[in-house]
């Protein structure tokens, strides 16, 4: 039970600095999903959080004390490593005993613990083991069990799932959902992957280059994204970005995109009649068929139909809107619409993101 | 599948090349296996490259009676030196490969510096310091000195080995609670046995095989068997049974150990060459 708090956390390796500064506060019992694009900087705090990687400048706390240089074993943190590090020549039993061992517990205590978290994660026939005769899912979950038997204060993992298959990987993502609803420890978890961050999270941090984007809910990210780079990064497909104006007419506030030009509701407080925006529009936001109808009839307009995907229970649209503005859909069934078809279609302007063409920041 | 006129040709050639080169390096084995069992008075030039016309196996005996004391001080001399310089060996490349410090990369390419220093060159030296340590003449003198030449190789032969245990397995150490020793012991050592054998296969052999240190350094009482063997061939009338006798079975401990460890030394050499 402990929250984690970054303050003005730095890293340096030689001359170079990795992450600027960042700040940071997460609950006691918070699953917090780091997110970014490789090389952002997530392992880098990942790991000065663990302490296996000294800190530039800044304090990190863990509970209520400065950890920045109490050394790995005295943090109670458990890192789960995406090769999972598991000891090649020990068996499962002794892999998850270990850091028991290690902190110079007995025997019989240490065969109760393993044997409980074992139990818990199915691995009962596999104690006596050894990782290399395991298949990728169960290393995947000795490497959870022996994070889980010291009971830590933090549970730290690394992009754990990224070494598995699709479909191992969707499943072991609810099998960690369940595991921190039953253990309520404060987890923090790095992966690249949005679907893994989008599930998981309590509430997501965006990284990029170092420096934290966004921290929010799943939903909040999703549809309040701080700026461009959020808004792309998360979701998928990713949302639209158009460029347009911002306009005032008969003092309603509204956008034009092309030639056409559709009031919005609120928010661009801070813009005038002429400035210019990036749209954000999700492809989820765009609707088609009898969806629209829901819909004001000043969100609507006509789209030419450039490709179109059917994924199941869903579709993807290609489509272009006055000839210039390409745009991409996500539609609810299996829409059959041929290559230059031009459909009515709607958007939820609702749901509409402004950005600022020069900052990419959102515009509140 | 029949083959062709040119492939049976080039077999035929390449195993005739082969049969020949073996023979030719068999040749001084022969000559020495032949010569231990003559009698004295039966070996001579012309005669060097027949058969024995009397089996002399006391040869063996007799040899074996007077390469005692040189064959235990090697035996002493070549196992310590082996383990000193392989366990040193082994955590010089433990710290060079996982524990890095500031500077620790100019460290270890000094240490690499020392594998290009040959015995002659820092025989005086070495003559000197040992003297002013009061080990000159002894085998603890000779074991000190092996030790500390085998360490450039044998802490190359580590570190290299260890670049391939993943570093994560270290951090999981580290955060399960073990520190610099026990990692080593617990989770490293365990693991690097096939580097154990290698190098220790490595530093026996220069170690059992190594003379002008041997003669060099050590008082008569002291000297490793390949000074005794010397000896043996030294003075006017050499009886040549004996040194030949004596040169075969000094060779016996190394072929042993080759022949028994060296497919881990094949696989150790190998290791990591192929990634899973
Ligand atoms: N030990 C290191 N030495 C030098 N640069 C490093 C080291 N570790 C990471 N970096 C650099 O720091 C940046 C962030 O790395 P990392 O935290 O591993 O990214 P991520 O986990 O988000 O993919 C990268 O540019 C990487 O090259
Ligand atoms: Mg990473």
């Amino acid at each position: 039970m402990a929250h984690v708090e970054l303050r003005k956390v730095v890293k340096r390796f030689g001359s170079v600095e990795v992450v600027h500064g960042i700040d940071l506060d997460i609950r006691d019992n918070e699953f917090l999903v780091l997110v970014g694009p490789s090389g952002c900087g997530k392992s880098t705090v990942l790991r000065m959080i663990a302490g296996l990687e000294p800190i530039s400048g800044g304090e990190v706390f863990i509970g209520d004390r400065m950890v920045n240089h109490v050394s790995p074993k005295d943090r109670n943190v458990a890192m789960v490593f995406q090769n999972y590090a598991l000891y090649p020549h020990m068996t499962v039993r002794y892999n998850m005993g270990f850091s028991l061992k290690m902190s110079g517990k007995s025997r019989d205590e240490i065969a109760a613990k393993v044997d409980e978290v074992a139990g818990i994660l199915e691995l009962g026939p596999y104690l006596d083991r050894k990782p290399s005769e395991l298949s990728g899912g169960q290393r995947q979950r000795v490497a959870m069990g022996r994070a889980m038997v010291r009971k830590p204060d933090v549970f730290l993992f690394d992009e754990p799932l990224s070494n598995l298959d699709a479909q191992l990987r969707t499943q072991m993502r609810l099998e960690l959902r369940k595991m921190h609803m039953r253990l309520m420890t404060t987890t923090i978890y790095v992966t690249h992957d949005q679907i893994e961050a989008m599930t998981l999270a309590d509430r997501i941090v965006i990284l990029k280059d170092g420096l934290i984007q966004q921290v929010g809910t799943p939903i909040e990210v999703f549809e309040k994204p701080a700026n461009v780079f959020v808004a792309r990064f998360i979701g998928n497909p990713p949302m639209n970005i158009l460029k347009g104006t911002f306009k005032v007419i008969d003092g309603r506030r509204c956008v034009a995109a092309g030639k056409s030009v559709f009031p919005v509701p609120a928010g661009g407080d801070s813009l005038g009649d002429g400035d210019p925006v990036l749209i954000g529009i999700r492809p989820d936001a765009i609707k088609m068929g009898d969806r629209i109808e829901k819909l004001p009839k000043e969100w609507l307009c006509r789209g030419e139909v450039v490709v179109s995907e059917i994924l199941g229970g869903h579709s993807h649209l290609e489509i272009v809107v006055d000839g210039e503005n390409e745009l991409l859909a996500e539609v609810e069934g299996r829409v059959v619409a041929h290559p230059g078809e031009i459909v009515p279609i709607g958007f939820e302007f609702d749901r509409m993101v402004l950005f600022d063409p020069e900052t990419k920041e959102a515009i509140r | 599948m029949t083959m062709t006129r040119t492939s049976v040709f080039g077999t035929i050639l390449l195993y005739s090349t082969l049969g020949l080169l073996a023979v030719l390096f068999l040749m001084p084995a022969y000559m020495a296996v032949v010569t231990a069992l003559k009698l004295p008075a039966d070996i001579s030039l012309p005669s060097a490259w027949e058969l024995p016309p009397v089996f002399n196996w006391s040869s063996f005996a007799d040899a074996a009676a007077m390469l005692r004391p040189n064959f235990v001080n090697s035996v002493i001399l070549t196992i310590t030196a082996t383990i000193g310089s392989t366990v040193l060996g082994s955590l010089n490349g433990y710290v060079f490969s996982k524990w890095k410090f500031k500077g620790s990369e100019v460290v270890f390419t000094l240490f690499l510096f020392g594998m290009f220093i040959p015995y002659q060159v820092i025989l005086i030296p070495l003559f000197q310091t040992l003297r002013a340590m009061n080990l000159y003449g002894g085998l603890p003198g000779l074991i000190l000195a092996h030790i500390v030449y085998g360490l450039p190789i044998t802490s190359l032969i580590f570190r290299n080995f260890y670049s391939q245990i993943p570093t994560a397995l270290i951090e999981s150490g580290r955060l399960d609670g073990a520190g610099f020793f026990s990692i080593y012991l617990r989770i490293v050592f365990p693991l690097s046995i096939p580097g154990f054998v290698v190098t220790s296969l490595w530093q026996f052999t220069q170690i059992w095989n190594e003379f002008l240190w041997g003669i060099c350094l050590t008082r008569h009482a002291d000297n490793p068997i390949t000074v005794g063997l010397a000896q043996l061939a030294g003075g006017q009338a050499v009886s040549w049974n004996l040194p030949m006798a004596g040169s075969i079975m000094a060779a016996v401990p190394v072929l042993c150990i080759y022949i028994f460890l060296g497919r881990y030394f094949i696989r150790g050499l190998l290791a990591g060459s192929v990634k899973e």
